[in-house]
């Protein structure tokens, strides 16, 4: 369970272009569930996800992961909490060029310590359940749209996390694309993922997958709906 | 422990990765790299080299030598001056040297021409350096004619060639008997080119030197080991020379490699922004950094000194050659024996890896410490 307590994040504060991107946000996030928060642009959806996925600190209010209060812990805690609890898709594939497809999606377990071999294991592993098996050894700038989203699906699970966070993850994706995407992310859901995900795509918020749609706007929950 | 090491494992390999992408433009910065390593080491190396070949070579010169000056100029000096000097408590020997120099008109050079302590060398004969063999065209048996001090011409045979081996310090030595040097000369008996002197205490040196100059104010006194701090120094300051020469190729590689390390671009900024949201902590990428500073600059260190070594070692430094060595019509062929001091190539190492990997970590770390969702807006 992810409990969110009047988060406020406030960018700039001080300086003449301050701006409240969120502005007290209360809510809990259920596990094994997939919540979608929808909005329009500039509503504060990615702000919201990345203070849930220990990217970045609120201003004011507190977050709680689990049992544990998250907003005051030091870098290095939220770095582990981020790469062992949470799994990022990003509306931008952010896959890095001239590597393989199978290196960017390892990128994530690397810092970890495990051995090479076992990594890769996983990896081909992932690779596999997302159709793209053949792709492992392509260079990302070879990859479809498609591909390169499977490829950040891959990274995204590469450590196993209980919980994955997605940014409006069909803006580039054709409607079969997307179809596809919201396949695979309820097969992660029946596995017991929790998801996170932010979309104003109605092919998201309308999908079966999803469990609850809270709408966002200027900074605030407007609406819910489940 | 084993995940550390599988840590560092999985973000070097990561970084080798990371450096193949960008190929050419790595390759480019080695080469120079290299380049720049493998002279400042040839530099290093070779004066090393020669300081040392000096120094083995002065190991046989006698620990003192006494020589007579007259209004500053070096003169002959009187055989009576020994016996002033063996009374001196701790002078255990001394004996009177005979040697000068020859220009020998036909071929343009000068010879060093010595009267052996052995007294080895027959009347009439001559053991001559391979360098004078090869600029004379001679062999053994054959007659060299000099012209003497009144003019008149004298012939001596040579009986023996010292090898090329020995060229530094016999490629332009006649070896000569006592008889044939004075009449060549035109040298009085009783005068000799200067005094060795050798003493039982080696620690006593700079007193009996002291004791010397007391009794026999007109001379002065050279200590080996002097003669080894001008070898030194002359060295030194030829390899300073070089190394100043070459200091604006230094330059501008320092220039090419601070911005390269240093000057991050927009793409490598991205990355380490993807990197951070992706789980990747400040310290990871600093680590990364570090991996390919070293990557880099170690590959361009080793086979630069290498390739220096191997320089000194096998053309004994052809390229440094005229300015490092000097130049002479004589010109000893020899092949110098490369000495592999540890300091230096310690010394190397911190000039030429250090500073680039420490300069690559800088600007890394400002990118690093950036929120890791920036990727995300």
């Amino acid at each position: 369970m992810i409990r969110i307590v009047e988060v406020k994040k406030v960018f700039n504060a001080g300086k003449p272009n301050e701006f409240a991107a969120i502005q007290g946000i209360s809510l809990n996030l259920e596990d094994q569930k997939a919540t979608v928060l929808k909005g329009p642009s500039g509503s504060g959806k990615t702000t919201l996800l990345s203070l849930i996925g220990c990217m970045a600190r609120p201003t004011g209010g507190r977050i709680w992961l689990q049992e544990r209060e998250i907003t005051s812990l030091p870098e290095r805690f939220l770095t582990e909490i981020r790469r062992k609890t949470f799994g990022f898709v990003f509306q931008q594939p952010n896959l890095i060029k001239g590597l393989t497809a199978l290196e960017n999606a390892l990128l994530p377990a690397y810092p970890l310590g495990e051995p090479y071999g076992d990594i890769k294991k996983r990896g081909l592993r992932l690779f596999d359940l997302l159709d793209i098996g053949p792709k492992a050894q392509s260079k990302v700038e070879w990859l479809s749209g498609g591909e390169a989203q499977r490829v950040t699906i891959a990274r995204a699970l590469i450590n196993d996390p209980a919980i994955i966070i997605a940014d409006e993850p069909t803006a580039h994706l054709d409607t079969t694309r997307s179809r596809e995407f919201m396949d695979i992310l309820g097969r992660l859901k029946g596995e017991g993922k929790t998801l996170i995900l932010s979309s104003h795509d109605p092919l998201v918020f309308e999908s079966p997958v999803v469990d609850r749609v809270i709408q966002v706007r200027d900074g605030r929950i407007e609406s819910e709906t489940e | 422990m084993g995940a550390r090491i599988e840590r560092q494992k999985n973000i070097l390999d990561y970084t080798l990765a990371a450096l193949l992408r960008r190929k050419r433009k790595n390759a480019v910065l080695v080469l120079v790299y290299t380049l720049i390593v493998f002279l400042l080491a040839s530099v290093v190396f070779f004066s090393r080299s020669l300081q040392r070949e000096a120094a083995d070579l002065l190991q046989g010169a006698p620990e003192m030598i006494v020589q007579r000056q007259v209004a500053g100029r070096h003169e002959l000096i009187p055989l009576a001056y020994l016996e002033k000097i063996k009374k001196i408590r701790g002078v255990q020997a001394a004996r009177g040297r005979l040697w000068g120099y020859y220009y020998d008109p036909v071929v343009g050079a000068n010879y060093t021409l010595l009267v052996p302590e052995s007294r080895e060398v027959a009347p009439g004969t001559m053991a001559v350096g391979e360098g004078l063999a090869r600029l004379r065209l001679s062999a053994v048996g054959d007659d060299i004619e000099f012209r003497t001090h009144d003019g008149s011409l004298k012939e001596l045979k040579i009986a023996r060639i010292f090898p090329a081996e020995l060229g530094l310090v016999s490629s332009d030595l006649v070896l000569v008997a006592e008889e044939d040097f004075r009449g060549l000369f035109g040298m009085p008996r009783e005068l000799v080119t200067d005094l060795a002197v050798q003493v039982r205490n080696p620690k006593e040196l700079p007193t009996i030197a002291y004791k010397i100059a007391e009794a026999l104010p007109d001379t002065r006194q050279i200590l080996r080991e002097e003669i080894l701090r001008t070898y030194d120094a002359v060295f030194n300051w030829r390899g300073g020379i070089l190394i100043a020469i070459l200091s604006g190729s230094v330059l501008a590689f320092i220039l090419l490699a601070w911005d390269k390390a240093s000057g991050m671009s927009m793409e490598e900024r991205r990355e380490i922004g993807v990197l951070k949201a992706i789980g990747w902590e400040t310290a990871d990428v600093i680590q990364m950094k570090c991996w390919e500073g070293l990557a880099i600059s170690l590959t361009a260190f080793l086979p630069g000194v290498l390739l220096a070594y191997a320089h000194v070692a096998l053309t004994s430094a052809g390229l440094f050659e005229p300015v490092l060595k000097g130049w002479a019509v004589l010109y000893p062929h020899f092949s110098i024996k490369p000495y592999l001091d540890v300091s230096q190539v310690a010394a190397l190492f911190f000039l030429a890896v250090v500073p680039y990997t420490v300069a690559t970590i800088i600007p890394s770390w400002r990118a690093a410490i950036v929120d890791p969702d920036a990727v995300m807006r």
